[in-house]
């Protein structure tokens, strides 16, 4: 029933929005909740989920995605590519200013490009293709490839590469900067107040770039701690917006049928996050093929999705979330079936050895997904022994190797090269690291094509390239790929247009505005 | 006396090192430090990364010299600097901490006046059926866990009634001042504090239940009887005089407890105090930030106990000050 309800309400609220061309109106205030508090706003040197939601009002990228991910004019207007698919040249907008009234400019780019290299781990590793960075005049930035690199147009989000005033942080330590505590970007929004454990304040830019935008005088977020909590805040009407992952799944079903409530899944095109369990291909059963094909029978992902993430998301194929390019479900198919998952088993020679499953310390709907996996497994006869750790633990034991099986869930930046590969190739294994193929999967085959996928050209070869790792990828089963997440976000009908790009609620509220 | 609380506070500044020293490594034997759960959220694996954080938190130098420079910043009132949020931790503390105080201060006077309160009468009319509701109340009080205690609260004061705020300090965006803000903290304070105190309420009453009638049956009460004195005499300042030295002595020992309460009732009331701040603290790795709220938690019991003997004086002349 909740499937059908909440499909409904998507339907309603999600996909007819946007048909409905009611005139913006200016003005009011909106309180979103933010979970969990931020550690700090400035978005080049933190990047956690909760700072890339509040900082990316106030700071901006050079360009944002649509829902199906082409690129859109944000600080640069326009951009062009060389024939050799080397040379990347964008224009930046004319009349922007800082928060402090000082003009951003293409010095700004450069200065932002080399602080993130040594602040931001993920803006590094994407410009690691990047042989050097030019800026003819104010208002023109030139990127020079080392070889031609598909993804590039894909690495300029505002959490992925946000710009950073280069007047205040040039010359100083960066890490006891002033304005990490009262950033300074260019977006719609400015911070205005921090308290500590209870609310985050924005206000309006009025000098924002785009005439008549934001909508909003301002924004507050709640920081309100405990996930029941924060549902009784919307219940009461204290909060008008609960973004993706604020509150437990199995509240989500009676928040939505309260008076006046939308809910969409949208916005999560972007980041795709994929969740899997890593398993440990190195020793143990699971380094045989069969027994980790024998996971995938075994789990039954639909209950996965129809119960405990009440009919939101979709079973994964494979490697690829279905929203990133040159994904391909042409591919081996693992449906629930334990009678063939034992009779792998058997076939493997699995003798009943103890594995490890560590759940994911995200909140009760992470519990309760590690216990029914438990219980499939067990179901077809694996010994499972459940070890309970929070996040910085299990990341250590992952990032060590020590585990046979964990949960997970990666966002996939819209591109194979930039969040599908890191997990599968070779290189990639480093102990002590999370997030990279801690799995111990190595296939010289995958190496080679995703090694040659991110560089080859025109996008037919690249598409040709993906789809034959996927395949491959499938048929071994590195890791028991569960869902591609969608995190409905909760709100009243009166707001509109928040989310209208494919990065959702961390592109910022300035579309967003109050039908009161 | 004055010797007496020197001795106490040069005790107490011992212990308080030996606190430090203790911490020191026990947060250090939970897996994970503060690089990985950093280099975790930014969703990238680059080994350099992860290297150059641990070299800027000073995470790359032995144990035994990190230690000796916390102790070394500790001694000199330098709580050192949180990374993660980037700001001292000083001032990371002091933003959280008068919420905290109010908090449990307001707990602890609301359980001990009433706790003393009840007992007293549950005392005084022992055997009827006034006592027999007070005792299965406070006993229903103190077995109920805290934040079930919380989330019925919510869901019958501010969810069905809406009578209450179900959280926060003080009603976001009103920018009340003067006696109306007052007022509007004090409508949020008043179910986290009920909440926090009706476990410590529940014992108070039943402690000071037990010992009044234990007390009642010694010879000088019935010495204050033969004389003549009223019963609201004896029962003032005869009896419950003397049945609340071991309330006393509980109050001291519970000031710890309090504060360990004060973290879930923060988390469920999002109360924007110090315990949240240990709590995400610890999850992050925060090692400056954690520690520096267990010194200042632990400083809080030290001054609270030693609080505790001076009352015990005040209630007890016979206990002398030894020096």
């Amino acid at each position: 029933m909740p499937k059908r309800v909440l499909l409904g309400l998507l339907l309603a609220c999600g996909l007819a929005a946007p048909t409905l061309a009611q005139e913006p109106k200016t003005g009011g205030v909106i309180n979103a909740v933010i979970q969990p508090e931020p550690p700090g706003l400035m978005l080049a040197m933190v990047q956690n989920g909760p700072t890339q939601m509040v900082s990316g009002n106030i700071f901006e990228g050079l360009l944002r995605y649509s829902p199906k991910l082409e690129p859109q004019p944000e600080l640069a207007e326009s951009w062009s590519v060389s024939e050799d698919a080397k040379t990347y040249t964008f224009k930046l907008r004319k009349g922007v200013t800082w928060h402090d009234g000082k003009p951003f400019t293409a010095a700004d780019v450069l200065f932002s490009i080399e602080m993130l290299k040594q602040t931001h781990a993920r803006a590094r590793t994407n410009l690691a293709q990047v042989d050097k960075v030019e800026a003819p005049d104010d208002y023109t930035v030139v990127f020079t490839l080392k070889q031609p690199f598909g993804p590039f147009l894909g690495i300029f989000e505002v959490g992925s590469m946000p710009m950073v005033p280069k007047h205040l942080y040039e010359g100083t330590d960066w890490k006891t900067n002033p304005f990490n505590n009262a950033p300074v970007g260019t977006g719609p929004f400015m911070f205005k107040e921090w308290q500590k454990g209870s609310f985050i304040r924005l206000v309006k830019n009025p000098n924002y770039y785009e005439k008549g935008k934001p909508y909003l005088d301002e924004i507050y977020w709640q920081i309100i701690p405990d996930a029941a909590a924060r549902s009784v805040a919307y219940e009461t009407g204290k909060v008008d917006v609960l973004p993706g992952g604020s509150v437990e799944n199995f509240d989500v079903p009676r928040l939505t049928k309260l008076k006046d409530t939308c809910v969409t899944g949208a916005g999560w095109e972007f980041f795709s996050p994929l969740a899997w369990l890593w398993l440990n291909n190195r020793q143990g059963p699971l380094a045989d093929k069969r027994v980790r094909q024998a996971v995938m029978y075994a789990i039954d992902r639909d209950f996965a999705k129809d119960v405990i993430w009440n009919g939101l998301g979709k079973v994964a194929t494979g490697p690829s979330a279905s929203t990133i390019k040159y994904y391909t479900d042409d591919v081996k198919k693992y449906p629930y079936d334990p009678a063939k998952a034992k009779a792998l088993l058997k076939e493997a020679g699995y003798k009943g050895e103890k594995i490890r499953l560590l759940p994911l310390a995200y909140g009760e709907t992470w519990q309760r997904w590690g216990e029914a996996v438990k219980q499939n497994l067990m179901d077809v006869g694996i010994n499972i022994e459940t070890i309970a750790t929070d996040v910085a633990g299990g990341n250590q034991k992952i990032g060590d190797w020590d585990y046979d099986i964990a949960f997970t869930y990666l966002y996939q930046y819209g591109d194979p090269a930039l969040g599908v590969g890191r997990n599968y190739i070779s290189s990639n294994i480093a102990k002590g690291q999370v997030f990279n193929n801690v799995e111990g999967y190595s296939n010289p085959e995958i190496d080679k094509l995703f090694a040659d996928g991110a560089v080859a050209t025109p996008d037919s070869k690249r598409k040709e390239i993906y789809e034959k790792a996927q395949k491959i990828l499938v048929e071994d089963v590195p890791v028991a790929w569960m869902l591609e997440l969608q995190f409905p976000t909760i709100t009243r009908c009166k707001v509109k247009n928040l989310i209208t790009t494919g990065i959702g609620v961390n592109d910022g509220f300035k579309d967003a505005w109050l039908d009161k | 006396m004055l010797s007496f609380v020197a001795q106490r506070v040069l005790k107490g500044v011992i212990v308080l090192l030996a606190i430090v020293v203790l911490n020191f490594f026990l947060i250090r034997l939970a897996p994970g430090d503060p690089a990985v759960v950093m280099a975790g959220e930014a969703g990238a694996s680059d080994q350099v990364f992860v290297k150059q954080l641990r070299e800027k938190f000073g995470l790359d130098k032995p144990l035994p010299e990190q230690l000796f420079i916390y102790v070394k910043g500790v001694v000199t009132l330098d709580l050192g600097f949180s990374f993660r949020q980037q700001a001292p931790v000083a001032k990371l503390i002091g933003e959280r901490l008068p919420a905290t105080l109010l908090l449990t201060l307001t707990a602890f006077a609301i359980s001990l006046m009433l706790g003393v309160l009840f007992g007293t009468f549950a005392a005084r009319f022992a055997g009827t059926f006034l006592d027999t509701a007070i005792t299965v109340f406070a006993l229903i009080f103190y077995a109920m866990p805290i934040f079930w205690v919380a989330l019925m609260g919510i869901l019958l004061f501010s969810v069905t009634m809406d009578w209450l705020p179900s959280f926060g300090y003080e009603t976001v965006g009103a920018n009340l001042t003067g006696l109306a803000h007052a007022v509007d903290v004090a409508k949020h304070l008043i179910m986290p504090a009920m909440t926090l105190g009706l476990f410590f309420m529940a014992t108070y009453t039943r402690m000071t239940r037990a010992s009044m009638l234990e007390v009642k049956r010694l010879d000088f009460v019935k010495t204050a009887r033969a004389k003549g004195l009223s019963d609201a005499v004896i029962q003032r300042r005869h009896v419950l005089r003397n049945a609340l030295l071991p309330v006393v002595t509980l109050a001291g020992v519970h000031s710890g407890t309090l504060i360990g309460g004060a973290v879930i009732t923060e988390t469920v009331f999002a109360w924007p105090g110090i315990g949240r701040l240990m709590y995400d603290a610890l999850l992050q790795r925060d090692y400056n930030l954690l520690l520096g709220v267990f010194v200042i938690c632990s400083a809080m019991v030290l001054i609270f106990n030693l609080i505790t003997d001076l009352v015990y004086r005040l209630v007890d002349p016979r206990i002398e000050f030894a020096s």
